[in-house]
């Protein structure tokens, strides 16, 4: 399992395997038109670790895939940020605005009061999300890299950060189950239909995400902690 | 020795997958491979309920894909026994969910024992509601409650219920919805005419 991506492998064969990894590749700042070259070249070009590479396309691609303690170990933190960042822009720029304009498509035939309320459950989930974000962007990233340039911050720990994350999943499951089920009969089905995909797809990208947080990211900086004591 | 040992019935229709869990199992000396079934049939029924194993896992891929999100429920009507999913393709998470456990084809011996253990730690005696269904009378008020931003505690005074039974209500009514959040639960109370916008805020 674990060797299913290696970095000799071409790129292109490992969006055979999986095309959402199209993301990963996009995020971690490789183009496309690398695609046809070996992982090892093509981060060559980009400036990235392979191994990194690697390591982040088996945690987005299988979800039970448990990196071992020299994976995290040895893998880059520079590149991981990077990842990250890359996501969060992706998120902010692209996922939700679309998301939202098709929020605003899907609630076009309702009356006046059906359209508040779904909206505002849909601003208020991407309020918050961004909400996240930017205190990942502005104070957790910020913070690893002062420890990176070996400042510790007194009263602060990598810790406090990690429970968020179930919150905003929770609404996530809440806005797809209404959308799927309760919405009023006038809302158009196509529409409807790729709201939902859109949704699953958000979804599964923010938890992918979260895993990367939580099993890369979060003991690196554990370790990071530990060693400037 | 023996009598602590966890008595064990595997449904798995894979020899290789059912041969190599049975050795890990064993390994450990904690548990007792009674049988091996290959599928829920009325034989395989019969077998459980004679048995009537501390442990059952379970391959999912035994029951057809429209009963396996209440496959836990089936087994819940022919054994006490807890049961543990093997999470596999074609299997959602709110499927697995059911089950008191799951373990990964791709899980080292150790986390299998781990996941194992700790499902059998973890049971839970919640009866067991199908979801999908309607609310009744009395979830839809505690639901409107709720959506009014009522607290547990000022629910049960209103309505002159037991705080546990006003968590049990709410369990239901997000089991039944697949609505967990107050903000979705109050989304659906707007949108099903139970309230209106003025009372909430």
């Amino acid at each position: 399992m674990k060797e299913i991506f290696t970095p000799d492998m071409k790129l292109s064969d490992m969006l055979d395997i999986n095309y959402n990894l199209v993301q990963v590749i996009s995020r971690m700042g490789i183009e496309l038109k690398h695609s046809g070259l070996r992982v090892v070249d093509a981060c060559a070009f980009a400036g990235i670790d392979p191994a990194t590479f690697i390591l982040i396309s088996n945690l987005y691609s299988f979800p039970d895939y448990a990196p071992s303690p020299s994976e995290v170990s040895s893998a880059n933190i520079h590149d991981i940020l990077r990842y990250l960042h890359g996501s969060h822009a992706y998120y902010i720029l692209v996922a939700l605005k679309n998301l939202e304009a098709s929020f605003d498509r899907l609630v076009e035939t309702c009356d006046e009061n059906q359209k508040n309320v779904i909206l505002r459950f849909f601003l208020d989930y991407k309020k918050e999300l961004e909400k996240h974000f930017a205190l990942e962007e502005e104070e957790v990233f910020p913070y690893v890299e002062s420890l990176l340039g070996g400042k510790r911050e007194e009263g602060y720990s990598i810790l406090d950060f990690e429970e968020h994350h179930e919150d905003v999943d929770e609404k996530m499951e809440d806005m797809k189950n209404i959308v799927m089920k309760y919405l009023p009969d006038v809302c158009e089905e196509n529409t409807k239909m790729w709201v939902l995909l859109s949704i699953y797809r958000l979804r599964d990208d923010l938890r992918r995400h979260t895993y990367v947080e939580n099993s890369v990211l979060v003991p690196k900086v554990r370790n990071l902690e530990n060693d400037g004591k | 020795m023996m009598e602590s040992r966890k008595t064990v019935i595997l449904v798995i229709p894979s020899d290789i997958v059912a041969r190599g869990l049975e050795g890990i199992l064993v390994d450990s000396g904690e548990f007792v491979v009674e049988d091996i079934l290959k599928d829920l049939s009325r034989q395989a029924e019969a077998r459980l309920k004679l048995i009537d194993p501390d442990l059952v896992i379970i391959d999912p891929s035994v029951l057809d894909f429209k009963s396996r999100k209440d496959g836990r429920s089936r087994l819940a009507d022919i054994c006490d026994s807890i049961v543990v999913a093997i999470s596999g393709p074609g299997l959602t998470e709110e499927a697995i969910r059911q089950y008191d456990g799951s373990v990964s084809l791709y899980d080292n011996r150790e986390d299998v024992l781990r996941k194992i253990r700790s499902s059998m730690e973890s049971r839970q005696s919640e009866p067991m509601v199908s979801d999908g269904g309607e609310l009744s009378s009395r979830e839809k008020e505690i639901l409107v409650c709720v959506a009014k931003g009522m607290l547990n505690k000022e629910i049960a005074d209103k309505l002159n219920l037991s705080i546990y039974t006003v968590i049990t209500h709410r369990k239901n009514i997000t089991r039944k919805t697949g609505i967990k959040t107050v903000a979705g639960l109050t989304v659906y109370a707007l949108l099903n005419g139970l309230i209106d916008m003025s009372s909430v805020q």
